[in-house]
């Protein structure tokens, strides 16, 4: 049998010839007796690229998976042929005249999805009738349509994606939704959640992001429950701003609504990864209410016009800066087109010494050098010390409170209109919506330490 | 009811799936250690399951179970043994390779052909038992076997998985887990279905046993090793009785199985006889009928009574408690009289199967769950009672009633509920978990999955077993129970002390005193069987000797044979110093050295002790100055030797 690369997918090398010298292939339904006498009945899976050569997956009758050496292989047959098509089944979303209307758009992250019992692959829903299918509580709170933008890891979102997402909201509000809902990736979605802010200002209805810290393959996933409270939020809610809608605690709980310019994703894999830094959160939204945390939010209204501002610059960068940081890294940015740079500087908003002359050349070749805090919470303060001071005589422009990838996507945007140092400034350090604050409350800083006698006390008698 | 019944005849079937905990320092797939149990917490998470689609797009029959019983779950956490990963929230950590090499080496044990590529899966379970919804495991070995009963018990698979969660408590629709156990690995060992009585039941379960604690590196101890045990009958179907804890339960919880799958048969059968022969010949339906309760002496049917109920036992809205207002259900069963008190069991009928249930499935669990008219409570006026409510759901004389009660929805699910285990009835008997009881008798726990709650673990790499590893872990394996059975049993060792030795582990402390240390194999083996058993029974601290210990107290033994004699002082004084050396220990007690003369001391006793002149028989007498002199010389002088001097003494006195 001459065999298709598709057909042996993922294997290579010694196994690979052994499977064409079979005559078996992936999907093969097979029965395998190996040098001890053992049977191993089952189909042959695809193999990941990064696996070794020398075996072959079976997914067995029980459902187990094994990998058995080629060589220890005595006897192979196929007794059939069992390639899987998998789809999600649809049932109709239902209408409902009295329900509002949200627009789910989908950036490629998952929120509702399947898995590919055979290969671990998993199958995204998305249509009405998919999402229907696998979160039906949906149908209660709204009549849902969906539009697929594009299909990317969060990681992948970028200019064009984010520019398309601009235009389609702008369009979405325009067809008369009653409140949008964005599914995304969790890895990237505060710099969506920042870029959406400066891009749709003055937004009449509720523009959610939302994606899930657990796949929605998983039993326990978050992801449906955060479906849930963010189409709530879209169709029912109040606050007419982009916002992140996620997990509160870890528990299956309540979720929070964040401000998108104040948002930040905080641990590589909890649920309750995201948190307003430097204030507090918008509201609190469970199955059936919202508990308003503050009155200073841009509330629901249809009358209010949308503006679009669908434009950025995406040669802006994010320095890092760390002790003994080299001039060359700067000068590098410069020599290779850098319109923007955020630098993320320590303390109050320092960089050290022999970095000034790059910096202040870099400022003269017409770049934008911004200043933030890698403390995340806190001002730029560079009146304190001399060398903030020197800082700012070259040229730099300090952010205040702004957070460094805030930052970054600002600065990127308004790049996107100008060019102009004395316009930049302006508009850097005019806040469009709270990415700046001229206040910051006590409670906007609060990272409990755990291992205090009060704090132990707090979380052992608190859903976490 | 039939108690004794010819296993032959209905075809019994069983097999077996037996846990074993692993002795690691820590968890399988995270860092926290393993082991270590708490009673109170620090944390707590509350978490929901939801059911993911199947391969064919539909659910798993278990998990869409569990998602209609509505639980909340919630957790208790405690920093000492949980980290993220117990929570479900942080990824899990590559399989802890040290566990892997003791799985391996239990393979090994059971005659398994080693996997060479292992692959971990998740397992779907529902009931909350495990916080990500899913259990990692893997195969690890397949195709093993074992001599039994002069035949062979087949091994199927071994398999390495994370240990779930305890339950605390199961309320209406909240259950409480504890999570200290969660992620210590253990092992699963399916055996083929090759059982076919009770007995031979407990004896694999006991063979298993043995097997895998010969090694010494699992755990032992309540929960240490759990069991499962699928039985069916000829046309029944495998049902599971889930964690079993001691061999023995086993004997009578398969003798009750083979009863009830019998009985369902003939149930099937007569169902079959009045036309149910498919889901569509039955015609079940409910009614509310809370009204009909308003001044019932059933105070449980009351709504007044409901209310004080709830507040009594803490049910809170949106937690334990179900949804809607109290309302007491009637399901007309149309045509089934008779059916309800069908005998499944001694002391159950069909009725307890609907119980199970609606306990489970409903979350109604207010004693005692259900009544129906094939056995209405006696009290004033209850056959007026029972007579309205077949008026108002328009009863028949060939029809049967079941009245069920709580929060209006769970109502609604219940009745379902006993619909679809009528449905079941009709096919026979159904695929299920039972929960047993130390009398044989069992309740329903859950539906029994199937194959297609299994799928890939897409956060773990397979891991890759070379031949070069399961060649050094077989070299280094202890003999089977088998050859330690024929070889100790060679010497005059009785059976059950074998198996002591091997459930304990100090058939390896046996074996290693014999083999190095010059140690008689029988002595050894009453030694460490029996005789111990009186020095722990009196508080020694036995079990904390190491094994290095052991060997250096064997090898004195081997060059002094007398200090044997002195055992007794001996093993107590090396419990209660760990920190001295065999050697030194000994020097301390003297016991070093023969005493020059003792002969004389022999003498001195016999001359300067007082006796008993009522108490003076020859026996009495030796007994009295062996004592005596003992006390001075045991452990120094073989005792053959003091008797001879002593012998000779009292002689030549009693000449």
């Amino acid at each position: 049998m001459k065999s298709t690369s598709d057909e042996l997918k993922g294997y290579k090398g010694l196994a690979r010839k052994k499977l064409i010298e079979w005559g078996v292939r992936v999907w093969s339904d097979v029965r395998v007796i190996n040098d001890a006498g053992s049977v191993f009945e089952g189909v042959i899976l695809p193999r990941f690229g990064y696996f070794d050569d020398l075996h072959l997956v079976i997914k067995m009758k029980n459902g187990y998976n094994t990998g058995i050496h080629v060589n220890r292989v005595k006897s192979i047959k196929e007794i059939g042929y069992k390639k899987a098509i998998y789809k999600i089944p649809e049932k109709e979303f239902p209408h409902s005249d009295t329900l509002r209307n949200v627009t789910l758009l989908g950036t490629g992250g998952t929120i509702a999805s399947r898995l590919d019992y055979r290969t671990g692959a998993v199958i995204p829903a998305f249509t009405p009738g998919e999402l229907y299918g696998a979160v039906p509580e949906l149908a209660d709170i709204c009549n849902l349509k969906t539009k697929k933008l594009f299909g990317v890891f969060s990681e992948n979102m970028a200019k064009q994606e984010y520019i398309t997402l601009a235009k389609t909201i702008g369009e979405e509000i325009a067809a008369g939704a009653d409140g949008i809902v964005i599914g995304h990736g969790t890895d990237t979605m505060g710099h969506t959640a920042a870029i959406l802010s400066f891009m749709v200002q003055q937004s009449p209805i509720p523009i959610v992001i939302v994606g899930s810290q657990r796949s929605s393959d998983r039993p326990s996933s978050d992801a449906a429950l955060n479906l849930i409270h963010a189409v709530r939020a879209a169709a029912l809610g109040d606050i007419a701003e982009v916002q992140i809608c996620m997990f509160g605690p870890t528990s299956d709980y309540y979720g929070l609504l964040h401000r998108g310019t104040r948002c930040r994703k905080m641990h590589s894999s909890y649920r309750s990864t995201f948190r307003t830094v430097g204030d507090i959160p918008l509201c609190m939204v469970n199955k059936n209410n919202f508990e308003y945390l503050t009155q200073d939010y841009l509330p629901r209204d249809t009358e209010r016009h949308v503006m679009i501002y669908p434009v950025f610059n995406d040669r802006v960068t994010i320095l890092y800066y760390y002790p003994g940081m080299n001039p060359d890294l700067v000068d590098a940015l410069v020599e290779k087109g850098y319109k923007g740079i955020v630098i993320a500087g320590t303390g109050l908003g320092h960089v050290n010494k022999p970095l000034y002359p790059a910096i202040k050349q870099a400022i003269k070749q017409g770049v934008h050098v911004v200043m933030t805090v890698q403390t995340l919470w806190g001002y730029v303060q560079m009146y304190v010390y001399d060398t903030g001071r020197d800082l700012l005589d070259i040229g730099v422009i300090p952010l205040d409170n702004m957070l460094p990838e805030t930052a970054l996507m600002k600065l990127c945007w308004v790049l996107g209109h100008t060019d102009n140092h004395d316009e930049v400034l302006r508009l850097m350090r005019h806040s469009v919506n709270h990415e700046i604050t001229e206040r910051e409350p006590h409670n906007g800083y609060l990272i409990l330490q755990g291992g205090l006698p009060e704090i132990e006390k707090f979380i052992s008698s608190h859903w976490k | 009811m039939e108690q004794n019944i010819n296993y032959t005849e209905i075809g019994l079937i069983a097999g077996l799936e037996v846990h074993q905990q692993l002795l690691t320092q820590r968890k399988l797939f995270c860092h926290c250690p393993s082991g270590l149990y708490t009673k109170d917490h620090d944390g707590v998470v509350l978490r929901h399951m939801r059911p993911t689609l199947s391969e064919l797009g539909e659910y798993d029959g278990t998990a869409l179970m569990e998602f209609k019983s509505k639980k909340n779950i919630i957790y208790l956490l405690h920093k000492n043994n949980v980290c993220t990963y117990e929570m479900d929230d942080t990824p899990p950590f590559l399989m802890n390779q040290k566990a892997l090499d003791v799985a391996i080496e239990q393979c090994l044990m059971l005659g398994c052909d080693i996997i060479d590529e292992v692959h971990v899966a998740r397992k779907q379970y529902l009931d909350g038992s495990i916080p990500t919804g899913f259990q990692r495991t893997a195969i690890v070995g397949v195709n093993g076997r074992l001599p039994f009963l002069g035949r062979e018990l087949s091994i199927t698979q071994v398999s390495i998985e994370e240990d779930s969660c305890r339950e605390v408590s199961d309320k209406g629709h909240l259950i409480v887990w504890r999570t200290d156990r969660l992620g210590i690995p253990l092992i699963e060992t399916v055996t083929g279905p090759d059982l076919r009585t009770p007995d031979e039941v407990v004896e694999a379960i006991l063979l298993i046993g043995r097997v895998c604690r010969t090694t010494g590196h699992v755990r032992l101890g309540l929960g240490a090793s759990r069991q499962d045990i699928n039985v069916s009958v000829r046309g029944g179907r495998r049902v599971e009785i889930k964690g079993v804890p001691q061999a023995w339960w086993a004997r009578r919880l398969v003798h009750k199985e083979a009863i009830r799958q019998v009985n369902l048969l003939r149930l099937r059968d007569e169902l079959h006889k009045r036309g149910f022969r498919t889901a569509d010949d039955l015609v079940i339906k409910h009614t509310d009928v809370t009204s009909l309760f308003k001044a019932s002496q059933l105070a449980f049917l009351r709504t007044e009574n409901w209310d004080r109920y709830i507040a009594e036992e803490n049910r809170r809205p949106g937690m334990e408690l179900g949804e809607g207002p109290f309302c007491v259900r009637a399901v007309k069963l149309t045509g089934l009289i008779n059916t309800l008190n069908w005998p499944t069991q001694p002391d159950y009928s069909f009725a307890h199967e609907l119980t199970g249930r609606v306990r489970v499935i409903a979350g109604l669990d207010q004693q005692p769950i259900l009544i129906h008219s094939e056995k209405w409570p006696n009290y004033k006026g209850s056959q007026r009672e029972l007579l309205r409510v077949k008026e108002k759901i328009g009863c028949s004389s060939n029809d049967s009633v079941v009245i069920i009660w709580g929060p209006l929805n769970d109502t609604l699910t219940a009745a379902e509920e006993i619909r679809i285990r009528h449905v079941d009835a009709v096919n026979g008997v159904p695929n299920e978990t039972r929960q047993p009881f130390v009398d044989g008798n069992t309740d329903f726990e859950r539906i029994l999955p199937g194959p297609d709650r299994m799928y890939p673990d897409t956060d773990s790499p397979p891991i890759s077993i070379t031949r070069q590893r399961v060649k050094q872990l077989r070299a280094k394996l202890p003999p089977p129970p088998w050859e330690r059975e024929e070889l100790y049993g060679a010497v005059g060792v009785p059976r059950n002390t074998i198996h002591f030795l091997i459930r304990r582990g100090d058939a390896a402390i046996v074996d290693k005193v014999v083999g190095m240390c010059g140690a008689d194999i029988r002595q050894a083996c009453f030694f460490f069987g029996e005789w111990l058993k009186g020095m722990r029974r009196d508080g020694a601290a036995v079990d904390t000797i190491s094994i290095e210990r052991w060997c250096d107290f064997f090898k004195l033994i081997a060059k002094r044979p007398v200090l044997w004699e002195a055992r007794k002082q001996l093993v107590s004084l090396i419990a209660n110093a760990p920190e001295k050396t065999i050697k030194q220990i000994v020097k301390e007690t003297g016991l070093k050295t023969k005493p020059s003369g003792w002969e004389n001391l022999v003498k001195k006793i016999v001359e300067n002790s007082q006796l008993d002149p009522n108490n003076n028989s020859y026996e009495k007498q030796f007994r009295f100055y062996m004592g005596q002199i003992l006390k001075e010389l045991r452990g120094r002088v073989p005792a053959r030797s003091v008797i001879a001097v002593l012998q000779e003494k009292l002689h030549k006195r009693i000449i």
